[in-house]
């Protein structure tokens, strides 16, 4: 008895074990981590054929966009393998790489040629760090970039035509600038008809208000400073700078009640609620605006890439992620081996049909592609016309002092002019980048 | 230790199987080791750190800096600004969850129908989750969509995008979350009032009002001080509410500038630094209460 019991034990201790630790023969497995939104589902898809090809499970593990930087982070620091890739944000590539977290990817990039298949901006944002510095961290995943939504049967009713052209004196059509931009939002701005004129962002918990006051100051012919020699007084804080600052104010004054702290649903909802004419959301999130399940007015939606400014400039703020292996992951070979599949011409092609925004020049100027729905033409125009923010291990903190003081100048005129806004902004960034050694 | 060995084999606790050393060692000892890794181990190890300059996101090497960030925090006028919001909004959300909860807990003392129901529906909203309530109380306060408006005829007055309007925008859905627990505590303390003193009251013609500030506030009034000092200090860390309804700078509670500091820019030095001047705060504030309330006992 007494030897059937220890038997027994023995055994189920045997099992017990073997189901703990992996045996050499099952099957490999990877994480990628990204923000929980569409095109991860996408990705998620696209992985799937790896899996089918290789034998590899890849799963795409998604976290809600406000605690994607948090929750990252938190991991990179604990040294944890918990996912072996990270489809990383733009600015995240200064405290990614100096920090250790990111595998240096310039052989990889050499040894593929990626700095020449890949659309030079989003190699130069989403990979490269310092700027021109030839070291690579990542490889360009999901292009993206702030672009317009726009209600075609507002625009095209002849009784709104024939309004606003006695008003406004010349025809209502997609915005060529940003005064158009903001004539059109003041002419269809009606809150006695629960109409409003333009959705933009306005939380500033990120870096969600920043996109849309970036794509204003870029499109004015603005800069954030110089990102080589870190010189900021004169550049981020220039009358270009203030004017632009003062645009985004007044398009404020145009949005719906209650609209201090909107993002990419918000602005999403402005129009599938009948809101607002226009609304200023990345191109990732379009796709649910075309889909009539999710957007009763899909038909009539349409899309523009960002106006230019009164100098003829024309910008727009990049979002979008490259992917970069993790330093701290145990499968780096495999992880690679998932890289050089990702970036083939095929893959990119079926990336580009699942939904995702390749980055890969050969299929983003193909005709299939932009033609492939709605707003592919507005995002390649777009591509070709962006810009991003500081990429700088301190990124967050610029971040936030430039909210500290913007956010509350555009939502309730505090802070005295956007002059005086930017100032401020221009004298706390010249003191972090003095704290950190950064310039000269 | 000794007296502990010698335990008496007859007692108690010998017959029951658990003798005292057992207790000691089962649940003691280790509770006392839990304690010492995840709370006060942490705590001094943070405090280690609120001397230096350590950026848990970066690779670099630790630099002690003395005093310097208490000296940067406690010279930043923002930060005082941080705590201006934090007063403000504990002194408008206790007073709100003291006033309304004890008149409800004065309600429920009555005999009326359905108390047992009435008292558990009241009870609701302090047993969700914060997070849940903030999203929820967007959605009520939303002007476009939101049925709050709508019920009060406000028309679409933006509680959380005006900048004055948002900080009792948060504190209203507070009190509303945690006058339930206040109520809870009063309804203890009114009901352990002893009938005979209205009794006596009444055959003296005192009138309710007299009855209310010499019988009924007097004896309540220890429970009230609890209710108080923990009301307060968990006021003092909203977090959650605050972040989800609002990102207004008026709103920028010190525990929301504490998470940017820590979880957004990775200052993690400059961030345990602001927690112990919290905490500081926190404790001063709370032996002032501990204080009124061993006077109230003694009465």
């Amino acid at each position: 008895m007494l030897r059937r019991t220890f038997l027994s034990l023995s055994m189920g201790t045997a099992i017990a074990l073997c189901s703990t630790f992996p045996s050499a023969a099952q099957a490999e497995e990877l994480t990628i981590f990204w923000a929980e939104w569409d095109p991860a589902n996408y990705l998620q898809e696209l992985v799937n054929l790896y899996t089918a090809e290789t034998g590899v499970t890849v799963t795409v593990q998604t976290t809600p966009w406000p605690d994607f930087q948090t929750k990252t982070f938190a991991e990179f620091n604990a040294k944890g393998d918990a996912f072996d890739m990270v489809v990383g944000d733009s600015q995240w590539l200064g405290a990614g790489s100096t920090g250790g977290h990111y595998v240096d990817l310039t052989d990889f990039f050499a040894k593929h040629k990626i700095g020449e298949t890949m659309a030079p901006a989003t190699v130069a944002a989403y990979a490269e760090y310092p700027g021109k510095s030839g070291k690579y961290w990542a490889v360009p995943l999901e292009g993206d970039a702030a672009g317009w939504a726009y209600r075609k049967d507002w625009f095209e009713d002849p009784k709104e035509m024939a309004a606003f052209k006695a008003k406004y004196g010349y025809d209502l059509g997609v915005p060529k600038d940003y005064k158009q931009l903001r004539d059109i939002a003041e002419f269809f701005h009606r809150p006695d008809e629960k109409r409003y004129g333009i959705a933009i962002y306005t939380d500033n918990s990120y870096d969600a208000m920043l996109m849309g006051i970036e794509s204003t100051i870029f499109s004015y012919g603005g800069e954030l400073g110089d990102y080589a020699s870190y010189k900021v007084d004169g550049i981020l804080n220039s009358a270009t700078n203030a004017e632009a600052v003062e645009m985004y104010k007044s398009l404020y004054g145009f949005t719906p009640p209650n609209w201090g702290k909107t993002f990419f649903q918000e602005s999403n909802q402005a129009i599938t609620e009948n809101l607002a004419a226009m609304s200023l959301n990345f191109f990732a999130f379009f796709p649910a605006l075309a889909n009539k399940a999710t957007n009763p007015n899909a038909d009539v939606t349409g899309y523009f890439a960002n106006p230019a400014g009164p100098g003829g400039a024309q910008h727009a703020a990049l979002g979008g992620q490259g992917i970069s292996i993790v330093s701290y992951s145990k499968k780096q070979e495999a992880a690679m081996k998932f890289l050089e599949w990702f970036i083939k011409d095929e893959t990119q092609k079926k990336w580009a049909e699942l939904g995702g925004y390749t980055c890969n020049k050969a299929v983003l100027e193909s005709e299939a592609f932009r033609t492939a729905t709605p707003y592919n033409e507005a995002f390649y125009q777009t591509m070709f016309i962006v810009k991003d923010f500081w990429a700088v291990p301190e990124y967050a903190e610029l971040l936030t002092q430039i909210n500290t003081h913007v956010y509350p100048y555009v939502i309730s005129g505090e802070g005295g002019s956007a002059q005086a806004v930017l100032d401020n902004v221009a004298k706390d960034w010249n003191a972090t980048f003095k704290k950190y050694g950064r310039g000269g | 230790m000794a007296a502990i060995a010698t335990l008496n084999p007859s007692s108690r606790a010998a017959a029951r199987g658990w003798s005292d050393l057992t207790i000691r060692n089962v649940f003691i000892i280790p509770t006392i080791l839990f304690l010492i890794v995840f709370n006060i181990f942490p705590l001094l190890y943070s405090l280690g750190y609120s001397f230096t300059d350590f950026r848990a996101s970066v690779n670099e090497p630790v630099k002690f800096v003395g005093l310097a960030n208490y000296r940067e925090l406690l010279s930043d006028p923002r930060i005082w600004n941080n705590f201006w919001v934090t007063a403000k909004y504990v002194m408008v959300s206790v007073f709100g969850q003291m006033v309304i909860g004890f008149g409800l807990a004065l309600l429920l003392n009555r005999k009326i129908p359905a108390k047992g129901l009435i008292t558990t529906l009241l009870m609701l909203p302090m047993m969700m989750s914060a997070a849940v309530v903030g999203l929820f109380w967007r959605l009520l306060y939303d002007p476009s969509w939101g049925p709050l408006n709508y019920a009060l005829g406000l028309g679409d007055l933006a509680w959380l995008s005006d900048a004055d309007l948002a900080l009792y925008a948060v504190a209203i859905t507070d009190i509303w979350m945690w006058a339930p627990f206040v109520m809870l505590l009063s309804l203890a303390g009114l009901s352990a009032v002893p009938q005979h003193l209205y009794e006596a009251a009444a055959i003296d013609r005192a009138g309710s009002w007299y009855t209310f500030f010499n019988i009924t506030l007097p004896l309540v009034a220890p429970l009230l001080l609890i209710a108080l000092i923990f009301r307060t200090m968990e006021a003092f860390k909203t977090f959650d509410v605050a972040y989800i309804l609002s990102t207004q700078p008026t709103t920028e509670l010190v525990s929301i500038k504490l998470y940017k500091f820590a979880f957004q820019e990775w200052q993690t030095g400059k961030s345990c630094a602001l927690a112990y001047i919290v905490l500081i705060m926190v404790l001063a504030i709370t032996n002032i209460y501990v204080k009124y309330l061993n006077k109230a006992k003694e009465r």
